[in-house]
């Protein structure tokens, strides 16, 4: 975590983080704001009771277009690369998806909309180089791959969010969960969904980069709109049971013991219209069918001492052979309690089991728990 | 006789007993603290020993004993109310207090000039 700052890359709102007083940090290759004078804590309980803006410029922002001009064939091509539906997605809707391996593995999640002539694709920051090279080697036959460098990405989120993006944009209060818009807001043409990572209702706004930075000052302007940094934006996440990527989800784990079974749909499964045909399927859709070994699961610390990522699991408090593993870990502001996500052998992970962490050499009793910890308050009607 | 560690904390030496804190700029790079864990009443730790932990929301850090002693009393009221340390790290956030083996060794830690020159 100590790469020169010159070798970092800087987003397009680098300077208005630094005017905010933000606390610049390494993140996946760019100088990133962990969090501003609030604190963590503050912000964390700020975005759910009001409204949170964060730069998420560092994410990979990429246009999928068919050659042939037919977007079935651009999703045809698409489905070879990841197991979700993305032939039945409506214009304009977007859709969570999974970049699998050929050991059905988890190479990148990321998101898909279909904008009617052209997949619009959002992936996460330290693997985007990748992806692009994998998309590019896949699709190149049947489709053209455009990174789309010069966007930047803002993310409104909580229950303010709403009504303070429709001051610039009325036509976003009309959005439910996971529609895509071309919305015209603040002079910028931005593509706009609605859509987030912290469990609350929000947006996240794809915009020219010359034009971020007033968009971001001109929310910013609005009553209860506060920048709200990566730290806090990790902890949000985590209370509403959500993945890092490289943290709960590598090319190690599977989409069924990642507990997304929801994010591939029938239709991708046996006996479905488009079953299969994506790395790894034979894999997946084993376990989608038998289950797997081990799986992600909540655990609720039964202390206060948070359980952080990497900490052992056991049955009790002497055996030797661990069960499982955590995966993110910390304190959670809004239920405050620590929570954790951990992948537990599939023996012990019914709600309700017992089990104890090893944290600095003691064992902590914690507890499995359903996931989110938090009532997750999508706009979905 | 007021002194400081390189690893930002404070101690207070008064007789052969250091009562040890963490200093204001420490406790301002943690940022809220949820969650410390004292060490227990009787522990002997050497310079440089890991004596305490405290965690934010965001990360787990240490906490080193200041020189080689043994803890004589702990601060409860800072694991009851992690935020005192933020509140107030240099009166009411104490960590513990420590019977010092050799109390000229404290001689040789930073005054608070020094310390004042090391943080900028």
């Amino acid at each position: 975590m100590t790469a020169a700052p010159n070798d970092l890359k800087r987003t397009p709102l680098f300077d208005l983080h630094t005017a905010l007083g933000g606390k610049m940090v390494p993140f996946a290759g760019y100088e990133m704001p962990v969090q501003y004078a609030p604190g963590v804590l503050r912000e964390h309980i700020h975005t759910r009771k009001h409204a949170g803006l964060f730069d998420v410029s560092h994410m990979g922002q990429i246009i999928v277009r068919a050659r042939s001009g037919d977007q079935a064939d651009a999703a045809r091509a698409l489905e070879t690369l990841v197991p979700v539906d993305v032939q039945g997605l409506a214009k304009n809707r977007q859709r969570y998806a999974l970049f699998t391996n050929r050991h059905g593995g988890i190479q990148d999640d990321l998101m898909i909309a279909d904008r009617g002539d052209h997949f619009f694709l959002v992936v996460n920051a330290a693997c985007k180089d990748i992806d692009l090279s994998h998309l590019k080697s896949h699709l190149d036959e049947t489709c053209i791959i455009e990174p789309l460098p010069d966007r930047a990405l803002l993310a409104l989120q909580g229950p303010q969010a709403e009504t303070a993006l429709a001051q610039y944009a009325p036509d976003c209060a009309a959005m439910r969960f996971m529609d895509v818009a071309n919305l015209h807001i603040n002079g910028a043409d931005c593509i706009v969904s609605r859509s987030g990572y912290t469990g609350e209702d929000g947006y996240e706004i794809s915009i020219p980069s010359a034009d971020a930075a007033a968009l971001a000052q001109a929310l910013l302007d609005i009553e209860g709109v506060e920048a709200i940094g990566l730290g806090a934006r990790d902890s949000l996440r985590l209370e509403a049971g959500l993945c890092l990527y490289g943290s709960d989800l590598d090319e190690t784990t599977t989409p069924v013991e990642a507990a997304l079974e929801w994010a591939i749909q029938k239709t991708r499964r046996r006996n479905g219209a488009t079953q299969g045909g994506f790395p790894g399927a034979e894999i997946i859709l084993d376990e989608l069918e038998n289950g797997a070994t081990r799986r992600r699961v909540g655990l609720k610390p039964e202390g206060r001492a948070p359980v952080r990522s990497g900490a052992e699991l056991f049955t009790d408090e002497q055996s030797e052979n661990a069960i499982g593993i955590v995966t993110s870990g910390g304190f959670g502001p809004t239920v405050e309690h620590p929570v954790s996500m951990a992948y537990v052998a599939i023996e012990h992970v019914s709600p309700g089991t017992q089990i104890f962490a090893d944290v600095r050499g003691k064992r902590l009793p914690v507890v499995v728990t359903k996931l989110p910890f938090i009532t997750q308050n999508y706009k979905r009607k | 006789m007021l002194k400081f560690t390189e690893d930002h904390e404070w101690l207070q030496v008064e007789g052969d007993v250091a009562t040890v804190g963490i200093t204001e700029h420490a406790a301002g790079e943690l940022g809220d603290l949820v969650f410390v864990e004292l060490p227990d009443v009787g522990a002997k730790f050497d310079m440089g020993d890991v004596a305490a932990t405290v965690e934010s929301v965001k990360a787990a850090s240490e906490i080193y004993a200041p020189l080689k002693g043994e803890i004589v009393e702990i601060n409860e009221a800072i694991t009851n109310d992690p935020a005192i340390v933020n509140t107030n790290p240099a009166d009411d956030g104490w960590f513990f207090k420590m019977k010092l083996d050799d109390v000229s060794a404290a001689e040789a830690l930073l005054d608070e000039t020094a310390y004042g020159e090391l943080i900028g």
